[in-house]
């Protein structure tokens, strides 16, 4: 521990962490499967999301190749998804269905399952208690049975991936009534596995909130919340409130499939040229408000904890207090609220009157406000600053330009004039996903390599983690700013051939629109980016497993010169945390203050 | 209510329960009756209806569920979630009769 | 380090974990119900014009089950009061009273379900239009108790009349149908019109909640019990948290009756 730390009587981390395990130990089921300790919790889901999110790629990396080289059998390991899939990949050729169904589990799987549990669910659990002082969540039986859930809910996506029929294939939307007309059982695991991850969300919702209201450690007041928790506050309560609508929307889409009723299939809905025998009367739109409702915020529950994890990297690494820590708490609580009122905005094209699509575009156009406050609020945080240019420090700044290209991208989706020229384009893909892959996933890259050493007490490598950051800007860039060329000449996204049906040389003659050969051609061009993607994630892998056993060892338990107090407690913190109610006495970012020893002074100490 | 009562608060609170309970017994038979009376106006039955059963809600949230002196933190968060729950509500049913003409929403 | 504020409350907030716990969990739940009366909204202003059955329901029996609830609901929270009097048995004799109306409820609406699973609808090859009650159903021959609805006067006129709310109340009787002359025959279940599909998904899930609400006092009350003996007030709010669910269980019930049943 520091030599400046009020823990006078600490000493070093490993023979403390010993002494201090007074508490029932229990068996390997109970230490690690069934654990209650939040930073267990925070592993486990760390560890299955990062794993979804390998799984998700993967998908992704299929269709690449399918979009790149239509028609071709898959190299390597085609004969095996042949085996797997039968006649979906026949020959080891990728059919339009498994496409389709790719497609559907790889949003499902990045949005649900990899990026959802790894920001709110791993870095929530794992750093919210230790940042505020508290020695667990509030409910710590239910934080376990809502890993659990999550469990549950991701077993059920990957079985449905091997039943009869095959997964759902009606996008991760699941518009109705297409997502009720495909045959086959996909679709009703896919709802059952989301009721269960929405269970999950919503215990996580619960137990965050409850934990950042009630388990605060004395003095530490609103204002001296580390930005971060702030952040993942705001989150929960998108996630409480967001999350029941499409819940209660997803048990009336189960309803229709499974007992058939027409909640969201329209009177008179013909399904393969044949009238269905269903009651009609319900609304597929009802389907896309609900959807929506939840749809938005959890845009915002996927970007404001990566906001989280760089800011507290960036004021680290700046040595400097954030510049305008209010203003970004004002915009982050803005930002909660606004974006319960946009959700509409994904749905321009479905023939909405006029005035209420001028109401979300204005909607739109507001909540883009916060936003922009908060990141010019970290770019100017740099301003000055002693930058230490290390891994998580290089993630978090490159955060910062690549969410913003993201973002920026988004105002042409938002006015609902241009939204129709790019609505389901390309334009749309490489807008979200620069918001979320080089941004979120940025940002949570960030977040590892930055609390690694506090729960492996190992530093993870510089030398590979450069080697990755740099490999990732590069092939994350070449993989999505083509798209936005692509969506712009018009591609739309979902066509299993890549538009290759599209093509003007093929195009009868007179016919009007079409793709240029050099737009298709980009397919390939983005295809082997993708691929480059994959390899330049290696050494993070390699750097990940490495470092548990063959890290640098951290030699204090703050190897960062941070203030918060997650670097407050022994490495790794013992079950309780802290070894006594910390006193929090100043903010979140008492850096390089004037007249203080050094030039960080922790939260709880007076300098 | 999670604040300490004497013997005789408590009295006072049970006596208070009855009474209420007989207020949401009222209320029932006041709508069951107006239903059985027939009121030919669509709207008035369904403002008739939705006013007492908000009145029997204001009495179970209020007193049942201690809402008349609950902590300013519940008050928040349920304020929150009436503004969400009035955003989903309404601006859906606004997207769904804000229709070009000519088309209908299902 | 002990999880703190599990019983006393927290002094800047006046809360205790669980307390606002369960207020977290009943916003959101708010939200899930809110969403499904917005889906009642839609599908009723969307329904063509008198397609929207009215009257379907049996209102005395709904009375019945309203009066059970709101029963369960004072007995909830006198049970609570009786605990901080200290008077264990009185508590326990009103919650004993609250499990047995959540089994009356349950039990009543198992019977409206019932009710409703064998009420059929039939439309012969003819064009024929029967409504009423399964009495029987085999290869050859299905009987129903009701009668004929008059498919002339038009669709609406069809559903004014099935839900017994025509300008003629027709009186029941036998009627026997051959397998092989019906076209269409289906039951009021979930997937007959879009109103039994979001009554089904109201009250069903709403029962749900019931049996939930019940399954945790019946808990606390008896396996639990051993709590008011160790720690008295942490199981004082224990009753007291799960009464708070009890009681949003019955607001929403409040709104069911008058939605489902009345309009």
């Amino acid at each position: 521990m520091q030599t400046t730390s009020a823990h006078s009587h600490a000493h070093g981390s490993d023979e403390h962490h010993e002494n201090h395990a007074h508490h029932d130990e229990g068996g390997f089921l109970k230490k690690y499967v069934f654990s209650t300790d939040h930073k267990v919790i925070g592993v486990q889901y760390g560890i299955t999301a990062l794993v979804f999110l390998l799984l998700g790629f993967i998908l992704m990396m299929l269709m690449r190749f399918q979009i790149a080289y239509p028609g071709q059998p898959i190299p390597i390991i085609g004969g095996l998804m042949a085996h797997f899939f039968g006649p979906l990949a026949d020959k080891g050729i990728m059919s339009p269905t498994l496409y389709n169904m790719f497609g559907a589990m790889h949003g499902t799987i990045m949005v649900f399952l990899a990026i959802v549990p790894l920001a709110f669910g791993a870095f929530g659990n794992l750093v919210v208690p230790l940042q505020i002082g508290a020695p667990d969540m509030a409910f710590p039986r239910i934080n376990m049975v809502s890993y659990q859930c999550f469990a549950a809910g991701g077993i059920v996506m990957l079985v449905s991936f091997f039943i009869p029929g095959g997964t759902a294939q009606s996008g991760w939307t699941s518009y109705s009534p297409l997502a009720t007309s495909v045959e086959g059982h996909g679709q009703t695991f896919w709802l059952t596995g989301m009721v269960l991850l929405i269970t999950s969300s919503l215990l996580g919702a619960v137990n965050f909130i409850a934990t950042i209201i009630q388990l605060r450690a004395p003095g530490m007041t609103w204002m001296r919340l580390p930005f971060f928790v702030w952040a993942q506050f705001v989150t929960g309560f998108l996630l409480l409130l967001a999350f029941p609508p499409l819940e209660a929307a997803g048990l009336m889409q189960l309803a229709d499939n499974v007992l058939g009723t027409s909640f969201f299939l329209p009177t008179g809905l013909a399904v393969g040229g044949r009238l269905a025998d269903i009651s009609g009367g319900g609304s597929p739109l009802l389907w896309q408000h609900l959807f929506w409702f939840l749809g938005h915020p959890e845009v915002y529950v996927l970007i404001l904890p990566a906001i989280g994890i760089v800011s507290e990297v960036v004021a680290n690494n700046t040595r400097k207090p954030l510049w305008g820590y209010k203003s970004m708490v004002y915009a982050t609580l803005a930002i909660g609220f606004i974006s319960f009122i946009v959700w509409a905005h994904h749905m321009y094209l479905t023939g909405m009157g006029t005035k209420i699509s001028t109401f979300f575009q204005t909607t739109t156009m507001i909540i883009s406000i916060p936003s922009v406050i908060i990141l010019t609020c970290i770019f100017i945080s740099l301003w000055g600053g002693a930058i230490r240019f290390n891994t998580p420090m290089l993630f978090a700044l490159a955060f910062l330009p690549m969410f913003g290209l993201g973002g920026l991208t988004g105002l042409p989706l938002g006015f609902n004039y241009s939204d129709i020229h790019l609505h389901d384009t390309y334009y749309v893909i490489a807008h979200f996903h620069y918001v979320v892959a080089p941004g979120t996933i940025f940002g949570l890259f960030a977040g590892i390599y930055y609390w690694y050493p506090k729960v492996a007490g190992r530093m993870m490598n510089e030398t590979l983690g450069k080697v990755h950051f740099w490999l990732s800007l590069i092939f994350m860039n070449l993989v999505f700013f083509p798209m936005f060329i692509q969506g712009m000449s018009g591609m739309l996204r979902r066509m299993s051939d890549g538009g290759a049906m599209y093509s003007t040389a093929k195009a009868a003659a007179g016919s009007i629109g079409g793709l240029s050969d050099r737009m298709i051609e980009l397919n390939a061009f983005v295809s082997h980016a993708a691929w480059g993607l994959a390899l330049a994630q290696i050494p993070f892998i390699i750097n990940f497993f490495w470092s548990i056993s063959h890290g640098k060892k951290v030699t204090s338990d703050n190897p960062w010169d941070a203030t918060t107090l997650e670097w407050q407690t022994p490495t790794p913190p013992p079950h309780g945390n802290f070894l006594k109610t910390p006193e929090v006495v100043r903010g979140p970012y008492d850096y390089s203050l004037p007249g203080a020893s050094k030039d960080f002074v922790p939260q709880n100490q007076n300098s | 209510m999670s604040d300490h009562h004497s013997h005789e608060d408590i009295e006072a609170v049970k006596r208070k329960y009855i009474i209420i309970f007989l207020a949401l017994i009222v209320g029932t038979v006041f709508t069951v009756g107006a239903y059985f009376l027939e009121i030919h106006s669509v709207a008035l039955t369904v403002a008739l209806a939705l006013f007492i059963a908000s009145i029997k809600a204001f009495l179970v949230a209020g007193y049942f569920m201690h809402l008349m002196d609950e902590k300013k933190m519940i008050y928040g968060i349920l304020a929150s979630t009436v503004f969400f729950f009035i955003g989903l509500m309404g601006l859906t049913i606004w997207a769904m009769h804000d229709m070009p003409p000519t088309t209908q929403f299902h | 380090m002990d999880i703190p504020y599990t019983v006393q409350p927290r002094r800047d907030t006046g809360l205790y974990n669980a307390k606002l716990g369960i207020w977290l969990f009943l916003a959101s739940e708010v939200m899930l119900f809110g969403a499904l009366f917005s889906s009642y909204i839609m599908l009723r202003v969307g329904a063509d014009i008198g397609e929207w059955p009215q009257r379907l329901l049996n209102v005395p029996i709904g009375t019945v089950n309203t009066l059970v609830l709101i029963t369960s609901s004072v007995t909830v929270v006198l049970g609570w009061a009786a605990l901080k009097q200290n008077n264990f048995a009185r508590y326990r004799l009103y919650q004993t009273i609250t499990i047995l109306c959540a089994f009356g409820f349950v039990g009543i609406k198992s019977y409206e379900y019932y009710d409703k699973f064998t009420h059929y609808q039939v439309i012969t090859n003819d064009g024929k239009v029967f409504d009423g009650h399964l009495i029987k159903r085999d290869k050859e021959l299905v009987v129903l108790s009701g009668f004929e609805i008059d498919a002339s006067k038009g669709k609406a006129h069809g559903v004014m009349e099935a839900s017994g709310h025509g300008p003629n109340h027709k009186p029941h009787k036998e009627i026997e149908i051959k397998t092989s002359d019906i076209k269409k025959i289906g039951n009021y279940g979930p997937a007959h019109n879009t109103y039994t599909a979001i009554y089904f998904t109201l009250t069903g899930l709403h029962g749900l909640h019931v049996i939930g609400g019940a399954l945790v006092i019946g808990y606390i009350l008896w396996p639990g019990a051993g709590m008011w003996k160790t720690d008295p007030e942490r199981y004082t709010n224990r009753v007291e948290v799960s009464g708070l669910f009890w009681h949003f269980v019955d607001l929403v019930w409040i709104f069911l009756f008058p939605v489902l049943y009345l309009l």
